[in-house]
């Protein structure tokens, strides 16, 4: 009996575990703006963007202008997302990475960046 | 009224052609590290153009200055001595590399990548060390291994410290050869599109995260290099490490495109001193 209960009981522990794992699995899905922004992987735009008004945003590379007033500088926010999308189309010498042409980042992933950077 | 459109296309196509010649007409190698060196110099005035065989040190003085430090007791000695061994080891047949290779393998590597006229290829001096073990009966080595051929080729290039670069490009052969390498240097490639020249002539001397990117000018005297101190990495294993980065598939090392690519990245730096072995971040 007193084997039985010890069985349930590490029964339910796994299935906790498990719930948990499943739970981990599905967050790296839920990446803000921001995180897709700052990863390494993903956005990465501190390789080449400084953030002037991000604290955490450090040492940040300058081969692209510094993100900031960025919706004075582009008023129009389509215009923003299709420069994240292909910079390569208003400047062809453009060193940027065409994140949605090339399918670096989804077109979801892009709708968030760009509402990240435009609040910058 | 016919005629007269006909006349203007004609003209139009005329002077269509006249600019396609021009754009198609090759510079020159010398032509063209100039131009990379003018573009260099209007943007850096300060750094002398010597100082480039330094890479991305010469636009920071404080990493120089590490860089001096950790080169005074070399962390990667041990693995020159090891290819110092291998160089001097005979083959079963009782011949030694320098008894293949010409001037006995000193002063020789800034020379290389050489256009192979009777191969009708480029060959790196990588290749020419493996002719010379297929020469003696011995089987060639990988040239990516870094601790065979790699440290071979550090030690190797440890005798013509100082030499001056001094890669030749003459007669259509080679010159097709250098345009494939110049052309794969330009080429934007790899999901992030980048071009070799996107980082290392466009944006060099600037900062990539914190991270300074070097010139062309200057990058092919130095290698194999010791990153990390006593990581060694062959000139051919970094350009594999860029194609990935830019997510890129990279061509086979020793193959054509990475020896043209090579060939015309060494004359770029022609005129400058090897720098046999040095420390890299």
């Amino acid at each position: 009996m007193r084997k039985l209960h010890q069985l349930m009981t590490a029964c339910a522990l796994g299935a906790i575990t498990l719930t948990g794992n499943a739970l981990a699995a599905d967050a790296p899905k839920e990446l803000t703006g921001k995180q897709i922004a700052f990863d390494r992987t993903k956005g990465n735009c501190l390789a080449c963007h400084a953030m002037p008004t991000v604290p955490d945003a450090e040492s940040p590379g300058l081969i692209g202008p510094p993100l900031i007033a960025m919706s004075a500088r582009y008023p129009d926010k389509a215009k923003l997302r299709a420069q994240i999308w292909d910079a390569t189309v208003a400047n062809p010498s453009s060193s940027m990475i065409p994140f949605g042409k090339h399918g670096v980042l989804t077109e979801a992933e892009i709708d968030k960046v760009t509402d990240f950077v435009y609040g910058l | 009224m016919k005629q007269q459109i006909i006349m203007k296309l004609l003209t139009g196509m005329a002077g269509l052609g006249m600019a396609l010649g021009v754009a198609t007409a090759h510079a020159s190698p010398e032509q063209d590290k100039q131009d990379l060196i003018r573009y260099f110099t209007s943007k850096y005035p300060n750094v002398k153009v010597d100082d480039y065989v330094y890479g991305a040190l010469a636009f920071d003085p404080d990493s120089k200055a590490q860089y001096d430090a950790i080169m005074e007791f070399p962390p990667f000695d041990s693995q020159i001595d090891a290819g110092r061994k291998m160089w001097e080891t005979p083959f079963k047949n009782g011949k030694t590399y320098a008894s293949c290779l010409p001037n006995g393998g000193k002063m020789i590597a800034g020379t290389y990548p050489m256009f192979d006229e009777a191969k009708g290829k480029v060959v790196t001096l990588e290749d020419v060390v493996n002719d010379c073990r297929v020469a003696n009966g011995e089987a060639p080595l990988k040239t990516s291994d870094a601790k065979t051929m790699g440290a071979l080729s550090a030690y190797m290039r440890s005798l013509s410290d100082g030499m001056i670069m001094n890669i030749k490009v003459q007669g259509p052969k080679a010159t097709a050869a250098y345009e494939e390498g110049k052309k794969t240097f330009f080429r934007r490639t790899g999901q992030l599109n980048f071009a070799c020249a996107t980082c290392h002539v466009q944006n060099a001397g600037t900062r990539l995260r914190s991270e300074l990117l070097s010139p062309v000018v200057g990058q092919a005297v130095h290698w194999p290099v010791f990153r990390g101190g006593d990581t060694l990495v062959t000139l051919q294993n970094r350009y594999t490490g860029c194609f990935k980065m830019i997510r890129a598939v990279p061509p086979a090392q020793d193959s054509t495109v990475m020896n043209d690519l090579e060939y015309f990245h060494s004359a770029m730096s022609n005129g400058l001193p090897m720098k046999a072995s040095v420390f890299r971040k």
